[in-house]
């Protein structure tokens, strides 16, 4: 068992003088979508390779947690980060393969696995050049990528468990007051004040005390919180037992869905090393303090992540949400006082106490302190996971760490927060993002979900796939969400058939102001959101659908027409090549033609034409 | 005593009494579906939500389960109250087409028609979840459950089988608001959630008078002899 600040010291320099002996470091990420991407194969190729030229014990290779660029995966990076390959091992493994061990052995740079940049020809050597990666904060995510999560004397040598030390030699209203004065608030969706929830929880009669995590990330793809448990566990353990000392309590559980089979391992790992070493369990530290962490595997359902349907379910009750009116404070895991933060929140712990409040407070926007890890997806050219300084404006996610619209179309909107987020249009691009602002805009923060929308997206097509999945994932419990969002769904439907009456905007509005106000839970309270922020800012898509029967990004099927526009059509038959159903057609160098009545309205055909020919109507 | 204010006027309630008891007590009408005076609520239907201010803040509650605090101001009548009164409403009508309780309750907040499509599988069924509490908590068998979710949520025995632990008191059906909760007695036999139970024949009348399946149950749970059960109460 470790005791002290010297013995963390000596098992970090001990790990470091092992790791300094050898030549070279490569890390390889094994997230999941690089494993997806056949991340694993590279390791082996590399392995076996790296033993076939005698180089095993001269080369130290990690497999890693995600480095956030995971569409370009497997990703490969070198030393301290000095450079980055992308897509290794997609087309030609062993050529890759044998790439990366010409790195090693000649120092030899391979061209064609460097990131590429938007300008003609440029190729970025380090990660730091990539835009990227520059234009982020990394500090949750600070060590994703870099450790081998399954290690735990990586995540010691990196100053791991030394704000446990230390926090376990302050007291509890010290810790309390720092986390407090950061600023912290919860990255879980509410933005609730962290340091408020813990002293309130200290605060409560009764015990024992529960000090849970919320690992659910119901949100469909988001993958924050995923790549935290996989990337960096003993981050979220530290940081659990630190509240849990600060707070009172002996006993904790991590609640992840059952579809992150790797983080459940990965973490179920981090729990047992960080027992050994005795950063959990009996006595920690020698300091007699007590608590231990298990794991729940949660159903998968989205209501599962509020709250009280999490501590439901823990209990092995159905998962409905219950009224808020007592506190999960006072009254939460079978009925006794509870503390539940999201994964990234228990991640920021370490280092607010370990660099303290100050240095937390100093990043961020005035009402919203620190980082936030998003997701960004969608119609932008670099999607993947980032961390950015709080009040970061939208643009500056958007252009310069996602590179801008895909394919140099026009921006049209980006939905934030989820399912139950909004979509905020062009004019707002210089919001800051930060709690408060996306609120004001009818949005949310929300777990940190962002999707980035072009020309050709049809809102109110956005606002009905997002009900869709609301209605889906409604609980049932309550009246106004179970029976109010479907009706929302079928409007909107019927809107997007083009059976849309007048009067239908003003009905989904107070439908959805109804919703707002009755549900029971988070879920009902946030659904309309997809509706009345589109019906905000793009009422006038909403109008053209009810009177004028028109779709105008072209997407709701049974409004548009397809149609090759004689003039233009060369001949050249990709939109013939590219239709699924086979119904256009035309002789090389002829004019094309679609047969109506097979047509499905995929838009194929209008992706595939380089002439513009093809026209939606 | 707890003091506070009730659409203006000065109220009094006693501590951990919820706003709803206090106002019916005061005399003030709040319509609810899935409350019950003896079984609480679990805030399901939400057509007792009101609105309650405290220092700036304002927001809507349900009153069946917010309790009353020193100092409050409670609004029963507001125009947030009435939206939400009759969008609640008017999704009932929805659902329930066939229920008299839904329809009478939605004329007397002023909701006649209904914009939607009608349900026509979910019968009388308002989700109050009034027969669930009462099989659990005063019959102490449950037998009944809340099964699937959003829209498809229903009232069931387990996997819509006939239930093991039902003893075919009929207590659901007797609490059931809406009156959703089929049940019959024909021939000695008591039919209810897909389950048929022979009816005791009282020895001395004659006349069948509840299911031996209950007379057992509370025999074995009172400790009184089964003979004497099998008689009926008027004969006893
Ligand atoms: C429908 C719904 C789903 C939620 N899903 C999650 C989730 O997946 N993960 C999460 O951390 N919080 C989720 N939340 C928020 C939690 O209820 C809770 O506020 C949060 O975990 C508290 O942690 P924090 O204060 O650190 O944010 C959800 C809330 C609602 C209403
Ligand atoms: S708001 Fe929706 S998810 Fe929440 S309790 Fe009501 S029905 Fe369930
Ligand atoms: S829209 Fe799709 S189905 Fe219709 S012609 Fe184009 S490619 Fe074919
Ligand atoms: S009849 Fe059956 S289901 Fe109904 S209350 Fe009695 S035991 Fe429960
Ligand atoms: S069957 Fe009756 S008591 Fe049971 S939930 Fe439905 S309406 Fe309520
Ligand atoms: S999983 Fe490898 S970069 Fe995300
Ligand atoms: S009576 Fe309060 S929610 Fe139904």
């Amino acid at each position: 068992m470790i005791t002290s600040q010297e013995q963390l010291q000596s098992v970090a320099s001990e790990y470091k003088k092992k790791t300094a002996a050898f030549d070279a470091v490569i890390k390889i990420c094994c997230g999941t979508g690089c494993v997806s991407s056949g991340a694993l194969s590279v390791y082996e190729g590399l392995t076996a390779g790296l033993r076939g030229e005698g180089l095993a014990d001269k080369v130290l290779v990690k497999k890693t947690g995600c480095h956030g660029l995971c569409e370009r995966g497997p990703i490969v990076v070198f030393g301290q980060d000095e450079i980055l390959y992308q897509s290794v091992g997609k087309r030609n493994i062993d050529a890759d393969v044998a790439s990366l061990i010409a790195t090693v052995k000649e120092k030899k740079v391979a061209e064609q696995l460097l990131y590429k940049g938007e300008e003609k020809g440029k190729r970025y050597v380090s990660p730091y050049e990539i835009p990227f990666y520059s234009g982020q904060t990394r500090v949750v995510l600070s060590l994703n990528g870099a450790l081998d999560p399954e290690n735990i004397e990586e995540y010691i040598a990196e100053g791991g468990y030394g704000s446990l030390h230390k926090a376990l030699h302050m007291s509890p209203t010290e810790i309390i007051d720092s986390i407090e004065k950061s600023g912290l608030r919860g990255r879980g969706g509410g933005g609730f004040l962290t340091g408020y929830k813990w002293r309130s929880c200290r605060q409560a009669q009764g015990n024992p005390k529960y000090v849970l995590a919320n690992g659910d990330e119901g949100d469909p793809g988001a993958f924050m919180d995923r790549s935290l448990m996989e990337g960096n566990p003993h981050a979220i353990l530290e940081g659990m037992a630190i509240g849990a000392f600060a707070i009172g309590s002996g006993q904790g559980y991590i609640y992840v869905r059952d579809e992150y089979p790797l983080a459940v391992h990965r973490l179920s790992l981090a729990i047992e090393k960080a027992r050994e070493y005795g950063f959990l369990g009996k006595n920690i530290m020698g300091t007699g303090f007590d608590y231990d962490i298990d794991i729940f595997r949660g159903g998968g359902a989205f209501v599962c992540g509020e709250s009280t349907a999490l501590i439901s379910s823990i209990e092995g009750k159905a998962g409905e949400p219950r009224s808020k009116y007592t506190h999960t404070v006072d009254k939460g895991l079978w009925d006794k006082p509870t503390n539940l933060n999201n994964v990234e929140t228990w991640a920021n712990v370490p280092h607010i106490i370990d660099k303290g409040w100050e240095w937390f407070q100093s990043t961020g926007s005035p009402r919203s302190k620190g980082t936030k890890v998003f997701s960004l997806v969608g119609k932008v050219k670099n999607t993947g996971l980032i961390e950015v300084p709080m009040g970061i404006t939208l643009k500056e996610i958007i252009y310069d760490l996602g590179g801008g619209i895909q394919g140099d179309k026009k921006f049209k909107a980006v939905q934030t927060g989820g399912p139950s987020g909004g979509c905020i249009p062009e004019v707002y691009l210089d919001m800051p993002v930060d709690f408060d602002s996306l609120t004001k805009l009818g949005s949310m923060m929300g777990s940190g979900g962002m999707i980035v929308m072009d020309e050709r997206s049809c809102m109110v097509d956005v606002a009905r796939y997002f009900l869709n999945f609301l209605v889906q994932e409604s609980c049932g419990k309550c009246t106004p969400c179970r029976e109010g969002v479907r009706r929302m769904h079928e409007i909107v439907d019927r809107i997007c058939r083009g059976d849309g009456c007048r009067g239908d905007v003003e009905h989904l509005e107070e439908l959805g102001k109804a919703i707002q106000l009755s549900s029971l839970c988070g879920l009902g309270q946030s659904a309309p959101n997809p509706v009345l922020s589109t019906i905000r800012f793009f009422k006038e898509e909403y109008i053209a659908h009810i009177e004028e029967k028109r779709c105008p990004a072209g997407i709701c099927k049974d409004l548009i027409k397809m149609q090759i526009l004689p003039d233009l059509c060369t001949g050249c038959m990709r939109c013939a090549g590219e239709c699924p159903v086979g119904c256009i057609e035309g002789e090389k160098k002829g004019v094309h033609v679609i047969d109506q009545s097979r047509c499905t309205k995929c838009g194929a055909c209008y992706d595939a034409c380089r002439f513009g020919a093809v026209k939606i109507e | 005593m707890i003091e506070f204010k009730l659409n203006g006027r000065d109220a009094q309630g006693n501590q951990g009494e919820t706003i709803l008891d206090a106002a019916r007590r005061e005399g003030i009408d709040i319509p609810t579906l899935c409350h019950n005076e003896i079984l609480g609520s679990d805030g399901r239907c939400r057509l007792c939500m009101v609105e309650v201010q405290k220092g700036n803040r304002r927001r809507t509650v349900a009153s069946c389960l917010y309790q009353i605090e020193k100092g409050m101001e409670v609004f029963t009548e507001t125009p947030d109250i009435h939206a939400i009164r009759r969008a609640l409403l008017e999704l009932f009508l929805a659902r329930n087409p066939a229920s008299d309780v839904v329809r009478h309750l939605a004329e007397r907040y002023g909701v006649k028609e209904s914009r939607y499509g009608k349900d026509n599988d979910k019968g009388k069924c308002v989700l109050c979840s009034q027969c669930v509490r009462t099989c659990e908590t005063i019959v102490g068998v449950t037998a009944l459950g809340l099964s699937g979710k959003g829209p498809a949520k229903k009232v069931a025995t387990p996997f819509d089988e006939p239930s093991e632990a039902c003893i075919g008191c009929g207590a659901c059906a007797a609490i059931c608001p809406t009156g959703h909760i089929y049940m019959e007695d024909k021939k000695g036999i008591r039919t209810i959630w897909k389950k048929q139970f022979d009816l005791a024949k009282c020895p001395v009348c004659g006349r069948y008078h509840a299911p031996v399946m209950q007379l057992e149950f509370i025999s074995e749970k009172s400790g009184t002899p089964l003979d004497e059960l099998l008689t009926c109460q008027d004969c006893r």
